[in-house]
């Protein structure tokens, strides 16, 4: 036997699903008003002339400059470059903070925090005075003697590279000490009993089951350093020139809207590329998981 | 395989000034099923760990066999572990989580597959090689773990209470699957649990434990008949501490000077079950209820003290009739009455 629905009951359901969807109104509002909409004019404005009239032109020209290309490149190797040092130095960095006593990783946690509480252009320019020819790191290196000349550390991509990294490891930190600090200590305790070396249970039990953290952090990495502006026209001197310095030249300096517009639909076209590959990467990984451990 | 005895010489850990394991000593023989219990904060889990190398005691020593392993890496150990919450590996099927331990030895893959296989067979999860561990309920995910711990075949087995996340009647069958596999195995085991019924069901001895002391240690029967201190008395089970005045004995001969343990379930209410060499408590009934099996009556002895009387239900004719503030008698056979040396400590 079936009872039969009250349609008040129903109504009532309906009616408290319908309030929770409502809720995300404001922000899907605000999405659509400042993220889709100034898309689809960019994308507008990539096929109009100076004068207002359709044209493909503006592909031409863009998509035929060298320029172009060596922009592209130079951000591929910024936001890559910035990537790996992420990697590199954060993942261990997340592990010692992870396995650290709760009040020892609170501390560091604050001081690996602190540059995300200042403003982007006092860091820059921060890095600024440690880097350049008579900086400070400079001055430490030739007045130890360590080097004969002072290094050419900033305005350069080297410059670029430090800057960036700095803003991102942080970012980047986040979500991988939170997939690590999540890892429940008796999976390394269990690995350890029997047999595992500390390395093993890295590889076996650490590493896969804070991939997905450090999958999120790779894709805000990336998606971060992909449009950065600050940072290489400050720290690059001129020399390191990505798509995004590129746009700001082509707007103020010729007030060039096609242009402009199709160099930031590449860069959308970068971005949506790079996270099809990372989803991609993602499904190997899992798929390696289960074969890692007999490896 | 061959299972080593296991020597804990005098082991202390304190967390500041909390002392989590006082001057611990403990012989456990090769082969043998021992069980800590305790209440929690007892240190029993902390004695576990130390065994397994995750607690570093501030003093004492720890031998596996005649080695020292106090200070030894706890992967060096060679000691098989179930914990409490089973610390399966979610990124690992069912199988790759039972040869885990294999891979780590290089044991060819063919091999480790077959004896991963093998070992599953053994705790009875046959066909669910290929499972992914969240598709387990609670009790495969246990014979997981417990598949996982003896696979590498160690010569210690330690376990940290892992029943207690299942429900009632899993855990009884596990009770006595676990203890089974000990059997055959032969493999010197250490089980930690707070469950009183447990450890009685499961061990060779019973290690009780309080505020990181071991209280006592014996087997199961003479742990819960012959208990040598108050706490174990009233750990183990429903027990009265009778004060030596409140007590008659039947046959009217000079009762004992001694403080007295009697279980709840060792009274009658008719004397003729108990020999003239037994005991008599007078009293008035302050409550009674019924628990299935049994009745418990509560009893107000003269002094003023109160006395936990169970009788079971197919004896228990009268208890039904029986009404808050009548005066009654239970007696208990002089077997069933035990001196406790250290009754007040």
């Amino acid at each position: 036997m079936t009872a039969t629905v009250d349609p008040a009951l129903l109504a009532d359901a309906r009616r408290e699903r319908r309030f929770f969807l409502s809720l995300s109104l404001p922000a899907l509002f605000i999405v659509g008003l400042a993220a889709i909409l100034p898309i689809l004019w960019i994308i507008r404005q990539s096929f109009l002339t100076t004068g207002g009239e359709y044209t493909v032109g503006n592909y031409a020209k863009v998509l035929s400059s060298g320029l172009t290309w060596s922009a592209l490149v130079t951000t591929l190797e910024l936001s890559l470059g910035t990537l790996a040092i992420c990697i590199v130095l954060g993942t261990p960095l997340a592990l010692a903070l992870a396995s650290a006593r709760p009040r020892v990783a609170n501390l560091l946690m604050a001081f690996v925090m602190l540059p995300l509480w200042t403003a982007i252009l006092v860091r820059t320019y921060g890095w600024l005075v440690l880097l350049r020819r008579d900086g400070l790191v400079n001055a430490a290196l030739t007045g130890s003697g360590l080097t004969a000349e002072p290094l050419p550390l900033v305005y350069n991509f080297t410059g670029t590279l430090i800057g960036m990294v700095h803003y991102m490891l942080p970012i980047f930190l986040l979500p991988v000490y939170a997939a690590m600090r999540d890892i429940d200590p008796n999976l390394v305790r269990a690995a350890a009993s029997m047999g595992a070396t500390l390395g093993q249970v890295i590889r076996t039990v650490i590493m896969p089951l804070s991939a997905g953290g450090i999958f999120s952090g790779s894709v805000i990495v990336l998606i971060y350093s992909i449009g950065f502006f600050i940072t290489p026209a400050v720290l690059g001197g001129g020399k390191v020139n990505p798509l995004s310095t590129r746009i700001e030249r082509a707007l103020s300096t010729f007030q060039d809207w096609g242009s402009a517009s199709v160099l930031g639909i590449l860069l959308l076209v970068l971005m949506a590329l790079i996270g099809v590959m990372l989803l991609a990467a993602r499904r190997l990984l899992a798929q390696d998981a289960v074969a890692a451990a007999h490896a | 395989m061959t299972s080593l005895p296991i020597t804990i010489d005098s082991v202390s850990k304190a967390y500041g000034s909390y002392v989590a394991l006082d001057d611990v000593s403990l012989d456990i023989q090769a082969g043998e099923f021992l069980t800590l219990l305790g209440p929690s904060g007892s240190g029993k889990t902390t004695l576990l760990m130390a065994l397994a190398g995750f607690v570093r005691p501030d003093s004492g020593k720890l031998l596996l066999g005649d080695r020292d392993i106090t200070r030894l890496a706890p992967n060096k150990r060679d000691i098989g572990i179930v914990f409490q919450n089973y610390a399966l590996f979610p990124h690992m099927n069912v199988l790759a989580n039972v040869a885990y331990p294999l891979a780590l030895r290089k044991t060819p893959r063919a091999e480790a597959r077959q004896r991963a296989l093998a070992t599953l067979a053994r705790v009875k999860l046959d066909g669910l090689a290929e499972r992914n561990i969240a598709a387990l309920s609670g009790g495969q995910r246990q014979r997981v773990a417990l598949a996982r711990a003896i696979v590498f075949e160690p010569r210690v087995m330690l376990m940290d209470e892992p029943l207690s996340a299942l429900d009632k009647n899993l855990r009884e069958t596990m009770q006595y699957e676990i203890r089974r596999l000990h059997d055959d195995l032969g493999i010197t085991t250490i089980y930690v649990t707070h469950d009183q019924r447990e450890a009685l069901i499961m061990s060779d001895r019973i290690a009780v434990m309080n505020s990181g002391r071991i209280q006592q240690i014996d087997t199961p029967q003479r742990i819960y008949d012959r208990p040598s201190t108050r706490f174990v008395a009233e750990f183990m089970g429903e027990a009265n501490i009778v004060a030596p005045g409140s007590v008659r004995r039947i046959d009217g001969a000079e009762a004992s000077g001694e403080t007295l343990m009697i279980r709840a379930e060792s009274f009658h209410l008719d004397a003729e079950l108990v020999g003239a060499d037994g005991v008599a408590l007078e009293g008035t009934l302050r409550a009674k209820a019924f628990r299935g099996e049994n009745w418990l009556l509560t009893l107000a002895l003269d002094g003023g003290q109160e006395v936990l009387v169970c009788i079971p239900a197919a004896l228990a004719g009268g208890c039904a009739e029986l009404a808050a503030g009548q005066r009654m008698t239970a007696y208990a056979p002089a077997a069933k009455v035990h001196a406790i040396p250290g009754a007040l400590a």
